[in-house]
């Protein structure tokens, strides 16, 4: 987690506090803020569009529970749950629907 | 008359200009490539590896000929797999094959434009005229999103084309624009981002490298430069590419590229991954400015389909049903033409038999070519429902979903989804699936894929075991509807399988070293298959079994028919099970008789062997030989009936007992008997040894566990 930094609340910005990406539950939304740890090797996700302050959704996961399924710039990314941990993301607060 | 030829060879190649199709994977590439080219295309392999090299033709203007060449599918210019690298190389015009490159377009999906456009940025800065063909507008326009493509021709400073490719729409705007843009004669492209100064400094001696050694224009130079600075994987293969072009500037590269890193991080840069972030962005900027968004709905037609499809418990029932109808129309429906295929050679046979006066001619014709050739056509039908299915899920959608459902299963034999689809290939033929490894950006995964595919059960088994359970096994039913006979044919599949996991958790923790595996994988919208399509790649594919397989099962059956029929036995009138007993198919069959016996295997099954060591399907025809049935097939009643006929000449027992008929089965499951998978492997690896030691681990696997059942059985009393 973010250390030192002060959090607006969620009241304030409509953000919850930094989670990671595997955290979310299906249909939920946040913005990437962080790649935690050495997760940048070969940097695919990157390229593939994965950036700070990109809009992410976890869609859904797999029917055993790994890998999940992200919508991220109007397509459809599957990574597995290991990789996803590593990305600290700002979760949307919940939309009544 | 041969150099006419090659001058007018020359003549034409010289009024050959090479235009690429690039773009990311799932953009509808394919299609606009189809669309522009119509199916005036050839498909081949680029030398040493085997990607495939498509390339198309479209008429151009004053008798110049415009080669479209359609590169493999790609996200970014940083190389992941060795499909990305081929075309990278094509682009950088390091490829042989394609050095004359006058115009790229690239394939952009509309729905997904700020990821599409990261290429496009890179490949503008290579320095050829670019065209971008902004596809699949009418999905953008349902997604809610307005592209203002007019200002984004302006913004990137190159022509844009909004096509709508599987409909046709757009594609003589395109055709024009192209022959329009090939007239631009390659000039230093616009720059259409800045770095920053601290990056741009920090660079530019390498950018400079990349000018002097390597041909690159002013921007390209710089892009480059960023980019071997950005990612490790990039400079190795810029290196490695020196290396082997024996040039001696890459160790001044390499300490440039540190020195660039070093410098960066004193001014608090990190260098990993810069290129993205710098280009991102610019992009998103860009993107900012030229997407409208309206009302998006929710959920797309897609997303609901593929609500029920990966379902947490629907989906893999559904993927259960959809893989036990294609199973079942291989056993059953491909029955149909197979056997009318079957009916066709044998009178074929016979006539020719008939017309033909007496002789070593007549007999060659009949017992190899046409038998030769019926043994290639047979297996078409079974080949071309399998690869029917397949391309339909594949060009729906439906693949990367299995390939998602499994990931985790796959994992635990220590490779990914994605190698799910290469080793449901090779349930067909391993030949294809391991075509299908291609995709695996992990080398070490790819490797194991390749190494295990072969155990995957293949439809040239299928002969066997059919043979063998239709003779041997009790066609009883327990139930009501499971037969005896269908379970151990499911059975032989699990051991495949299972083999295959042993085998896969081996090679991962002794044999292959590599580092742990990772799973990133698009997953493409569901789309509706083209039928044209669908029914071109069918073509495609079964005129490729039938001339290279092909080529190998006819030669071999010739050879077979030699073997089995000379020398000639001395004395006239004597029997063809003498006859063969005296051929050197015979002589060889006796010599390797003591080390089958332990499995249950007489000399004539030896032979068997021998000559199914070249394709397993063979093993049929040689019983067929061998029992001198003729026009004999693995359903065929008389083959059948002689198997079960077959009396050991000393003892009087039956030669073949179900427990024989079980080991043999054993034993093909695990042998590798197909000279065609051997040679792609070699060719996919680069080497003899992955080929070698896949031969020896099978066939080791195959004698241990036909010996465990034989002898197992026998302490059973089953014999």
């Amino acid at each position: 987690m973010r250390k030192g930094e002060p959090v607006l609340s969620s009241a304030q910005n409509g953000f919850e506090d930094l989670v990671s990406l595997d955290e979310l539950r299906p249909g939920e939304s946040g913005v990437i803020r962080a790649f935690n740890g050495k997760h940048l090797e070969d940097g695919i996700l990157m390229e593939m569009g994965l950036m700070v302050g990109t809009e992410v959704k976890l869609v859904k996961f797999a029917p055993l529970g790994d890998p999940v399924e992200l919508s991220v710039r109007g397509y459809h990314l599957s990574i597995r749950r290991s990789e996803a941990h590593f990305i600290m993301v700002e979760r949307f607060a919940r939309r009544a629907v | 008359m041969a150099t006419a030829r090659a001058q007018k060879k020359q003549m034409l190649e010289q009024n050959t200009l090479d235009i690429a199709l690039v773009g990311n994977p799932n953009t509808g590439k394919t299609t606009i490539f189809n669309a522009l080219t119509g199916l005036r295309q050839k498909v081949g392999n680029y030398p040493g590896v085997t990607v495939e090299k498509k390339t198309g033709l479209l008429p151009g203007q004053n008798g110049a000929r415009i080669r479209v060449n359609d590169l493999p599918g790609l996200y970014s210019l940083t190389p992941k797999s060795v499909d990305d690298q081929i075309s990278i190389e094509v682009l950088t015009g390091r490829h042989a094959e394609v050095s004359n490159l006058r115009l790229v377009v690239v394939a952009v999906d509309a729905s997904n434009l700020s990821r599409n456009l990261y290429l496009v940025t890179q490949i503008v800065e290579l320095g050829f005229p670019v065209i971008v063909a902004l596809n699949m507008m009418d999905i953008a326009s349902k997604k809610g999103m307005t592209i203002d493509h007019e200002k984004l021709s302006a913004l990137l400073k190159i022509p844009v084309i909004p096509v709508v490719a599987n409909k046709n729409q757009g594609i003589e705007v395109l055709r024009a624009s192209i022959l329009e843009q090939i007239q631009v004669t390659k000039a230093d492209p616009e720059t259409n981002w800045e770095m920053e100064v601290a990056v741009s400094e920090a660079v530019a001696p390498i950018a400079g490298w990349y000018a002097a050694h390597a041909g690159f224009n002013t921007v390209g130079a710089r892009a480059e430069a960023l980019r071997v600075v950005s990612s490790k994987k990039a400079l190795s293969v810029w290196l490695a590419y020196c290396q082997k072009s024996g040039k001696p500037e890459g160790t001044e590269l390499n300490s440039m590229v540190e020195a660039a890193r070093r410098n960066l991080a004193t001014q608090d840069v990190s260098w990993e991954m810069l290129e993205a972030k710098l280009r991102y962005e610019w992009i998103d900027a860009l993107c900012h400015r030229v997407i409208r968004r309206g009302r998006t709905t929710d959920y797309s037609l897609s997303d609901r389909i593929d609500r029920v499809l990966t379902q947490r418990i629907a989906g893999p029932i559904i993927f259960l049903v959809i893989f036990a109808v294609i199973f079942q129309s291989i056993f059953t429906w491909a029955e149909i033409p197979m056997n009318a295929i079957d009916s066709f050679v044998a009178w074929l046979g016979s006539a020719v038999n008939e017309a033909m006066p007496d002789g070593v001619l007549r007999d060659l014709i009949v017992d190899g070519v046409i038998a030769g050739v019926g043994a290639i056509l047979v297996f078409l039908p079974q080949i071309l429902f399998l690869f029917f299915f397949l391309s339909l899920l594949e060009d729906t959608g439906y693949m990367a979903r299995v390939a998602f459902m499994l990931d985790r299963i796959m994992r635990s034999v220590g490779l990914s989804g994605r190698s799910v689809i290469p080793l449901l290939s090779s349930f067909a033929c391993a030949v294809p699936g391991i075509m299908a490894t291609r995709t695996i950006t992990s080398s070490k995964d790819r490797l194991i894929t390749i190494m295990v595919a072969p155990l995957m059960s293949c439809s040239a088994r299928l002969p066997v075991y059919t043979l063998m359970i239709g003779a041997f096994i009790p066609g009883e039913t327990y139930l009501g509807f499971f037969s005896l006979q269908g379970l151990t044919l499911l059975s032989m599949y699990v051991l495949g399988i299972a083999g295959a996991v042993g085998a896969a958790l081996v090679f991962k923790k002794f044999l292959i070293k590599g580092r742990k595996t990772t799973f990133i994988m698009e997953m493409p919208p569901y789309r509706r298959p083209s039928s044209r399509w669908v029914l071109y790649q069918l073509y495609e594919r079964g005129k490729i079994f039938v001339l290279n397989v092909g080529q190998i099962i006819l030669a071999i059956s010739v050879v077979l028919w030699f073997l089995a029929s000379y020398p000639k036995p001395d004395a006239p009138n004597v029997t063809a099970e003498k006859a063969i007993q005296e051929s050197f198919a015979g002589k060889i069959g006796h010599a390797i008789e003591p080390v089958i016996e332990p499995l249950g295997f007489d000399w004539k099954i030896g032979i068997g062997l021998i000559t199914s060591f070249a394709a397993r399907e063979v093993l049929v025809s040689t019983m067929a030989t061998i029992y001198n049935v003729e026009g004999a097939d693995e359903t065929s009643g008389s083959l059948r009936d002689a198997l079960r006929k077959a009396k050991n000449p000393e003892t009087g027992a039956p030669v073949y007992t179900p427990l024989v008929a079980l080991s043999l089965m054993v034993f093909f499951v695990f042998a590798c008997q197909c000279m065609s998978t051997v040679a792609i492997v070699k060719r996919e690896t680069n080497s003899w040894r992955w080929p070698v030691i896949m031969i020896v681990y099978m066939t080791a696997m195959a004698y241990v566990a036909s010996l465990a059942v034989y002898q197992g059985g026998k302490l059973l009393g089953m014999a």
